[in-house]
């Protein structure tokens, strides 16, 4: 199992009051996204677990697209992989904040 | 907390995940969770292995509302290892039902939905020694008055110690889907060969072990279409109608289960089972539609009893 | 150990029984002072199938209607469930849990349950029969089991001889009796002189007491979380029930 954790900066908080949210299943294919909102400010962390080899500068390159788009300021952002394509990560990710948003 | 994307009552059951089927069949908002995914109880031995883990180790456990009615709720997700019990997966669901089996608080109903291919492999002792401990609280709290009502219609299935515990519970609803057994197509043709059972035939695995066979042979109380409004409403009118865990239940069941092997033992097949059983449609009962096959289950007197 | 031998060191006193084609096991034996047990089992090393599943659920209904309170000796040398595809198809998943309710609703009822392993039990079978006795132990020969390692390997596609030394270090799921007992499942292994005593010992102990298996392996430290996160889902629920109440 490899692990890789990226720490940045958002452009702004995201919205909304749940203090968690998670999405995906961790099949094949697929994978769960825990976002939890525990930290300071824009801070924002993105702690991934994956089986698979390499692809650190795609997980990179995602994340940053991600950070960029979304803003997830305040979230620490868990991800377990089991081998998604970048676009099902992008997707979850999204999900992810949106439901983070949406205040329910 | 509401934790998933919009569910809409015709979801498929089969498509949605375990965290889409609680949200879709409870009360909005009326969901608590116990041990959350941000406790991140997982796993302790999938590491050993090299293979990831969930948050919640595969199963949400927790209480709700269901039009109104409170209930405690169990979903394994089936797509995580299979929706196998290991030793953390099996302590959520021994919890929650031995609460069901002491608290005079607690709702007088749990549903399961369940969605598995048995124990774990990787932590085969503990998942299994799961099982009893939670087919034994499923008993201590069937004998206190509470219903435990089995939901199966996902990827899994109940297989193995999951194909038990379902026929330990009081009720059973199926879909067409939903498959029900004890030692999976694959390891019979693996320990006993093709003839014995060709596990890549999907029609046979479905005429041996799913839903409609297990409805129509009294080995399922009812029967849903493969959407989440169809599971909830056969949940709801099953809540009261829970037979007793007791002897003359259990002499009931004897009786069913002894008539059974009497009258259909030496049958080769599902269609010789349904020609016994003086069924027209023996040959078309795949292809029926979820309403007719519905009402044809509803006519059998093998499949309607209160012996379980 | 063979069964007459078996027989032999738990029932000094006496007994008597019959093994069915099947290889379902039925009888009594006296034990402690003059009073009468039942003893029924899987043995010859039968598969488990519809038939033997309810030959032996018949036995326990019978032990229920007729002796009230009378123990109950579960003597094993089994294997697995019967795998037959038409075993599945006739539901022996009902047969197997109502085997597995009937030994349950004895222990309810009062009915003190020992098992005793004296060969292989395994999955589903074992389930049904030695999990869902008041106590369980083993006698040499014993070999409880989930499934085999050679299936094992071939299921998680993992080399057997990695699952081997994995074993040596975790006892959470290879097969034999040195796992079975730190995880909780098997209480006590007995061997040697004094079988008899024991037997007579163990069915004078209340029927029916709650499940302490995860706390036994808690305290073996074969099953680390199992007895905290029941726990803990219990209190989290005890607190729940608290607020629920209020509104």
């Amino acid at each position: 199992m490899r692990s890789l954790e990226i720490h940045s900066q958002a452009a702004r908080r995201v919205g909304g009051n749940r203090t968690y949210a998670i999405v995906g299943v961790v099949a094949s294919g697929n994978l769960e996204v825990l976002l939890e909102r525990v930290l300071d400010g824009t801070a924002c962390e993105v702690i991934i677990k994956t089986p698979v080899e390499g692809f650190e500068e795609i997980w990179r390159a995602v994340v940053a697209d991600f950070i960029e788009r979304y803003s997830p300021g305040g979230l620490k952002i868990s991800l377990n992989d089991l081998g998604a394509r970048p676009d099902t990560v992008s997707l979850r990710l999204a999900q992810g904040v949106r439901l983070m948003e949406s205040g329910e | 907390m509401k934790n998933s994307l919009t569910e809409s009552d015709q979801s498929s059951w089969y498509e949605a995940t375990a965290r889409q089927r609680v949200d879709g069949l409870l009360d909005p908002g009326s969901f608590k969770e116990f041990v959350e995914p941000t406790a991140r109880q997982i796993s302790p031995h999938l590491h050993l292995f090299d293979l990831p883990e969930a948050f919640d180790d595969g199963i949400v456990v927790g209480w709700g509302t269901m039009k109104g009615r409170e209930i405690l709720i169990a979903a394994q997700e089936g797509r995580f290892m299979g929706g196998t019990f290991g030793e953390v997966h099996g302590g959520k669901l021994v919890g929650l039902l031995r609460f069901a089996a002491r608290s005079r608080s607690a709702p007088r109903a749990v549903l399961m939905l369940l969605d598995t291919g048995g124990v774990r492999l990787q932590e085969a002792n503990a998942g299994e020694l799961a099982v009893s401990e939670i087919i034994r609280a499923i008993l201590e709290a069937r004998a206190g008055g509470v219903a435990v009502i089995a939901l199966i219609g996902g990827r899994a299935g109940a297989f193995g110690g999951g194909g038990i515990m379902a026929a330990c519970c009081s009720r059973i609803v199926v879909s067409e889907h939903g498959r029900l057994g004890v030692t999976g197509p694959e390891v019979i043709e693996t320990n006993r060969g093709v003839e014995e059972f060709d596990s890549r035939n999907r029609p046979l695995v479905w005429q041996v072990t799913g839903g409609k066979t297990r409805r129509l042979l009294g080995g399922a109380d009812a029967y849903a279409a493969d959407n989440i409004k169809s599971f909830r409403d056969a949940a709801i009118r099953l809540l009261d109608k829970a037979p007793n865990f007791d002897l003359p239940t259990m002499e009931l069941e004897q009786e069913r289960l002894a008539r059974r092997l009497k009258q259909f033992g030496e049958c080769d097949s599902t269609t010789a089972i349904w020609q016994k059983m003086n069924i027209a449609e023996r040959d078309r009962i795949a292809e029926l539609s979820d309403a007719e096959f519905d009402r044809l289950a509803q006519l059998q007197a093998e499949a309607n009893h209160d012996a379980r | 150990m063979t069964l007459d031998e078996l027989l032999g060191k738990l029932f000094p006193a006496g007994h008597e029984s019959h093994v069915d084609e099947a290889g379902i096991l039925s009888g009594t034996g006296l034990y402690g002072e003059d009073r009468v047990a039942a003893v029924l089992g899987v043995v010859n090393q039968a598969p488990l199938g519809i038939e033997g599943a309810l030959a032996l659920s018949g036995c326990v209904l019978q032990v229920i209607r007729q002796s009230p309170r009378q123990p109950i000796v579960v003597l094993l040398d089994g294997q697995s469930q019967r795998m037959r595809r038409r075993d599945e198809m006739l539901g022996l998943n009902e047969y197997l849990a109502h085997l597995t309710k009937c030994f349950v609703l004895a222990r309810q009822r009062g009915h003190r349950t020992v098992g005793v392993m004296f060969g292989t039990i395994a999955a589903g079978a074992f389930i049904s029969t030695g999990l869902a006795q008041d106590l369980l132990v083993a006698v040499a020969g014993a070999n409880p089991q989930v499934m085999d390692m050679p299936s094992i390997a071939r299921v998680t596609k993992l080399p057997r001889e990695k699952l081997d030394a994995l074993s040596k270090t975790t006892p959470v799921f290879a097969p034999g009796l040195n796992h079975a007992m730190p995880i909780g499942a098997v209480v006590e292994i007995w061997e040697g002189q004094g079988i008899a005593t024991k037997l007579a010992a163990a069915l004078q102990e209340p029927a029916g007491r709650p499940d302490r298996r995860d706390q036994l392996g808690l305290e073996r430290k074969g099953r680390l979380k199992a007895a905290e996160i029941a726990q803990r889902v219990e209190k989290e629920a005890d607190a729940y029930a608290a607020i629920v109440a209020k509104t």
